[in-house]
């Protein structure tokens, strides 16, 4: 292919450039039109069905409906979930606002499960509250979105491009002024110059290899390949909880949602190979993980997600479920297998390693505005820093970002991008394409998330993951070696090169934190004990502008505002239980 | 430089006879951007290895011309 001159390019100039039409993407597209703002949305994948909601989504898992739960119900149990590492302000957003969303969603055309009383239909999966909501319909979602985005009033307000992938943010004295990417089908070089700049890119999910092979036999949607969080750490923004990875029980080989969370609601559980119960909550935490972890690798492997012992009715409406919206071939899977629900219970395992904070706690760090620590860079979604924020907490945090960055662009100036930082970029995008016959990215890929699967697959040792960063380094030589042909492999070069940013920021913030924490998430091998006295905090690891390298930072955890029944916070700061400075929603006004 | 090629079972089928000429929806809509048209057939083909079986192609297409497989290395 031919590759263009750096300043041969497509110029795009808006208010607001939201990176990722996903979940977030698409409210904070919506909402910064709202507040005024012109917007970009630059989506790699086609925004009708993108991201993790591609076909749909099966529930809410963490809505707090008004008579049904309270946020400080909520945030206390996502506080204790984390082991008290949590800025409860961000959570707190995500408790107050949720139900105004859901609100929102019924009235684009989204719906949510009711009772007879037409009252919401929440389930308890939670540890003491009930949160999660059914949605019925829920292969409508991203449908409905789409729609909304596409609405004669929304139209004039939202520039909606497929198959663009920025790979860097731009900056200018510390600020997002852009970005640069390219489009993947035709090859064209593109800058963009923004206002404020909304990183919506989605989990880091194609870090581990799947115990298949598959490189895209992931939980996530592979499209979603750490690509927010290399952007966020190279343009200057700190991340947080890198060591604290995402791991999931899931349905082994097909890598999907078991998925408790349905089934359990209708009597299904999770049991070990005597048919026993081994945790006493389904709720997905480092805890639970560590416990499954124990049980497959005892003598009462494996376990399994148990549904046989249910009258086939349920079953049938079961699959109803599971086999129709947010993973449609999990049933085309089940045949192959020849397993059927009625008499065969379900083999789980658990999945690679991943960062999210959507289901666990590692992402870019943010405040409760979705700001990050770069001045016009904003974060929302699984890849910003709300722990445990899941579905409903990607609308809220994008429709934070989307109203802040709206305001924050009307009043920022527009200077000129920066030449070296595009000549970079460019540099990062089409290398590969000047060495053709270089090694190619599947058999890169491989190799490279072989190695994390090899040394940052818990439990850790400093020993495996210093080796891991001995890899991760060795990794950059085959990575300036690799080799592309068309725009579509250039693509999936870059995001090689994400996925090594993002293997090398875990194994040294999972060296960093000198203890165990998390359950599995982080277990440390050689330091199995919880160290409050020291690590009572969070880890921050940013680039360090001098050296290049990763430098990190111990923040401390902010006072709480809402009480946590029954957790001692071991620092002793007292709580400042007026939520100030929070803004509550009308919902709970 | 000689460079091997190596088969694949790709999971994404297309049925030629269906699939409608000058239609592009299920390549529009597949986040990987693993289908392209056949530009000697004008038909849809998976030209990648590269697939979430999620299914957006299957669901999109107007003919049901496309079949989702899971897979050979989950199958
Ligand atoms: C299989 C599965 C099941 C789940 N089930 C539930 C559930 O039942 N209930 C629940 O509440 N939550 C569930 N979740 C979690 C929830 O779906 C996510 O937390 C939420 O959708 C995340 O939204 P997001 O916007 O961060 O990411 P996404 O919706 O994945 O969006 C990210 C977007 O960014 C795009 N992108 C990535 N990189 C780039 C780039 N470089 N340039 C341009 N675009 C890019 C992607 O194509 C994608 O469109 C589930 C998640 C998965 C994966
Ligand atoms: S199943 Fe999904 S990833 Fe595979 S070809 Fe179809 S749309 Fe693309
Ligand atoms: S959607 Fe169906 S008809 Fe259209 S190109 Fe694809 S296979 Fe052919």
């Amino acid at each position: 292919m031919q590759i263009p001159e750096v300043t041969d390019r497509r110029h795009i100039e808006c208010d607001v450039l939201v990176v990722g039409g996903g979940t977030a993407g698409t409210m904070a597209a919506l909402t910064a039109a709202r507040n005024g703002a012109s917007v970009l949305i630059m989506e790699k994948a086609h925004v009708r069905h993108s991201g993790a909601l591609a076909m749909g989504m099966d529930g809410v898992n963490n809505a707090v409906v008004p008579g049904k739960a309270t946020p400080e119900d909520y945030v206390a149990d996502i506080t204790v979930a984390n082991d008290g590492i949590v800025n409860q302000r961000t959570i707190y957003q995500t408790a107050t606002r949720g139900f105004e969303m859901v609100q929102r969603l019924e009235s684009y055309g989204v719906k949510f499960e009711k009772d007879e009383h037409d009252e919401y239909a929440v389930r308890k999966v939670h540890r003491s509250g009930s949160y999660v909501l059914p949605m019925p319909e829920g292969k409508e979602v991203k449908k409905v979105l789409y729609r909304e985005l596409r609405s004669r009033n929304v139209r004039s307000n939202v520039t909606m491009t497929n198959r663009l992938m920025p790979v860097r943010v731009l900056t200018v004295d510390g600020r997002a002024v852009g970005a640069v990417g390219f489009d993947t089908r035709t090859g064209e070089f593109v800058t963009v110059s923004a206002g404020a700049v909304i990183l919506a890119a989605g989990a880091a999910g194609r870090l581990g290899l799947p115990a298949s092979g598959y490189l895209y036999g992931t939980y996530e949607n592979p499209t979603n390949a750490g690509d927010g969080y290399a952007m966020a750490y190279h343009a200057g923004a700190e991340l947080s909880g890198i060591e604290c990875f995402q791991i999931n029980p899931l349905i082994k080989d097909y890598n999907g949602p078991a998925c408790a969370y349905v089934a359990n609601p209708f009597g299904g559980y999770q049991v070990n190979g005597e048919g026993n119960r081994f945790v006493d909550c389904d709720y997905w935490s480092g805890q639970m993980m560590a416990e499954v972890k124990r049980e497959l690798e005892s003598s009462r492997g494996p376990i399994y997600l148990k549904l046989s012992h249910l009258p086939d009715a349920t079953i049938s409406e079961i699959e109803g479920i599971l086999h129709t919206t947010e993973r449609p071939t999990r049933g085309t899977f089940h045949e192959g297998r020849g397993t059927n629900y009625r008499d065969r219970d379900i083999e789980m395992h658990i999945s690679e390693i991943g960062l999210c904070s959507g289901h666990s706690a590692s992402g870019v760090w943010v405040d409760e505005h979705a700001r990050t620590t770069v001045p016009g860079l904003y974060a929302a979604g699984d890849m910003a820093l709300v722990p445990h924020n899941y579905m409903i907490g990607a609308f809220v945090y994008g429709d934070i970002a989307g109203e802040d960055a709206a305001i924050f662009a009307r009043s920022a100036s527009r200077p000129g991008l920066p030449e070296d930082q595009i000549e970079a970029a460019h540099e990062l995008i089409y290398r590969p394409a000047s060495n053709p016959d270089g090694p190619p990215q599947p058999q890169v890929e491989y190799k490279l998330r072989r190695f994390v699967n090899d040394y940052l697959q818990p439990p850790k040792t400093e020993r495996y993951l210093s080796l891991g960063i001995e890899a991760f380094e060795r990794m950059r030589i085959d990575i300036a070696q690799m080799g592309a042909r068309t725009p579509h492999e250039l693509m999936r070069c870059a995001e090689v090169s994400f996925i090594r940013d993002c293997a090398e920021m875990a194994a040294r913030s999972s060296l960093e934190r000198t203890e165990s924490r998390w359950g599995l998430y982080h277990a440390r091998n050689d330091i199995p004990q919880q160290d409050d006295a020291s690590w009572f905090c969070h880890l921050n690891l940013s680039k360090d502008a001098a050296t290049g390298g990763m430098k990190f930072e111990r923040r401390p955890v902010a006072p709480y505002i809402v009480p946590v029944p029954g957790f001692v916070r071991p620092d002793g700061v007292p709580d400042e239980l007026a939520p100030q400075g929070v803004e509550l929603a009308e919902a709970w006004r | 430089m000689a460079q091997a090629t190596s088969r694949s079972d790709v999971p994404v089928v297309i049925d030629e006879e269906k699939c409608i000429d000058g239609c592009t929806l299920c390549v529009d809509m597949c986040p990987l951007d693993s289908l392209a048209i056949n530009p000697d057939s004008g038909k849809a083909y998976m030209h990648v290895d590269e697939c979430w079986y999620c299914g957006p192609c299957a669901a999109r297409c107007p003919v049901d011309a496309v079949t989702v497989n899971i897979p050979y290395l989950l199958r």
